[in-house]
């Protein structure tokens, strides 16, 4: 699965600050925050990377820096070629990249979607708002430091609140999750294994 | 005792057209048969949910095959998949829309208890909000548990003290 036209070469001459990045399949290429419209223009007019497959992040976690990275997946449809470019966020308290919806309006939800659960803004982006969780809420789930059991927060509806009583609560996590870590044990005899037991319902959540 | 009266079923000649019954019999069976669904599909259970409503399983058997996506028309409100916080507001809502009396089936693990998203986005049991009349096991639970489970809240409906309950309303 090697690429056609070595992308990074040619993205080198262009953006020297280009980075070749390990990648198992792809051709994958660092860049600077700075260069990345510049730089997926140039992929998508004169590489004929036409489609962008996925544009996601991730979080390296708390006290790592720096602590976010955009990834974009670029497909090019004539020759199928993949190419995969990453960015990191200048900032790790206020991370922020420049929105790609002007090259492929299907960015749009993406990067809502990056917003909505790690909190990077897009800036440029014609309408950032969140797009899985509700307005207002005040959390990004997919950030490292965000429980998977959620935290307490108020309902998004103050009147349904006020009519059930009901909240968003840390759900109880019951043992769980039940996730497998190879080579630590054997599998066979000890799935499922509790990673986390924080706490059930008979059992309180013991203080953290 | 002997008698000569040999009639052993009604007899409208005899006794007019007049069936003598108690208002809790007649309003608890007119409701038990007649129990329109609203369909709250929110995930994999509401395919389940269809599947019991077509010819297979047949939902009409038991009088409750007019799924109603009118809250107004409807009596029993069969959630069925995944809530989320999100999500709640609505099927609240939806509830309260619903003209009483209205009963509700939690149907799969899901809607029960939040079955296997123990997460930050799904509602731990939709009987947080609202009251909630028969829960279904399962993930997702079968045609047949449906089927019981209506029929299981027929049975309850047939306990109802109807006429009572609207003499104090
Ligand atoms: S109980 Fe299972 S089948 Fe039903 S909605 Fe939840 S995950 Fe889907």
């Amino acid at each position: 699965m090697s690429a056609t036209v070595d992308v990074l070469a040619v993205l080198k001459e262009k953006f020297p600050a280009a980075t070749p990045r390990p990648s198992l399949d792809h051709p994958a290429v660092n860049l600077a925050a700075g260069d990345i419209p510049a730089a997926l223009k140039f992929l998508r007019d004169e590489q004929g990377f036409d489609f962008l497959v996925d544009l996601t992040a991730v979080d390296w976690a708390e006290g790592v820096s720096p602590r976010f990275t955009v990834v974009y997946h670029l497909l090019s449809t004539g020759r199928h070629d993949y190419v995969r470019v990453a960015t990191d966020c200048p900032s790790d308290e206020a991370p922020a990249v420049a929105s790609v919806v002007s090259l492929w309006a299907g960015a749009n939800w993406h990067e809502r979607e990056v917003y909505d659960m790690f909190g990077i803004n897009f800036t440029g982006h014609p309408d950032l708002r969140r797009i899985l969780m509700w307005d207002g809420y005040p959390y990004h789930p997919l950030r490292k430091e965000f429980p998977l059991a959620g935290i307490d927060t108020p309902l998004p509806d103050a009147e349904i609140m006020a009519e059930t009583g009901a909240r968003v609560i840390a759900a109880p996590m019951a043992g769980g999750p039940f996730v497998a870590s190879p080579g630590e044990i054997n599998l066979t005899e000890a799935e499922p294994r509790a990673k986390d037991e924080s706490w059930t319902e008979r059992r309180a959540k013991p203080d953290a | 005792m002997v008698t000569t009266n040999t009639e052993i079923a009604y007899n409208s000649k005899i006794e007019g057209e007049v069936i003598v019954s108690r208002m809790d019999s007649i309003i608890n069976w007119i409701r038990t048969n007649s129990m329109w669904p609203m369909p709250m599909g929110l995930a994999c259970c509401a395919i389940e949910l269809m599947g019991t409503a077509s010819s297979r399983f047949d939902i009409a058997r038991f009088g409750a095959e007019v799924m109603r996506f009118s809250p107004r028309q409807s009596d029993c409100m069969i959630v069925a998949g995944t809530v989320t916080y999100k999500m709640a507001s609505a099927v609240r809502r939806i509830y309260d829309q619903m003209a009483e009396p209205k009963w509700v089936i939690a149907m799969g693990a899901c809607a029960s208890s939040g079955g296997m998203y123990r997460s930050y986005a799904t509602l731990q049991g939709v009987d947080h909000i609202v009251p909630v009349d028969v829960y279904i096991s399962g993930c997702p639970p079968r045609p047949e548990a449906l089927l019981d489970a209506l029929m299981k809240l027929q049975a309850k409906v047939r306990h109802e003290r109807s006429a009572t309950n609207l003499r104090r309303a």
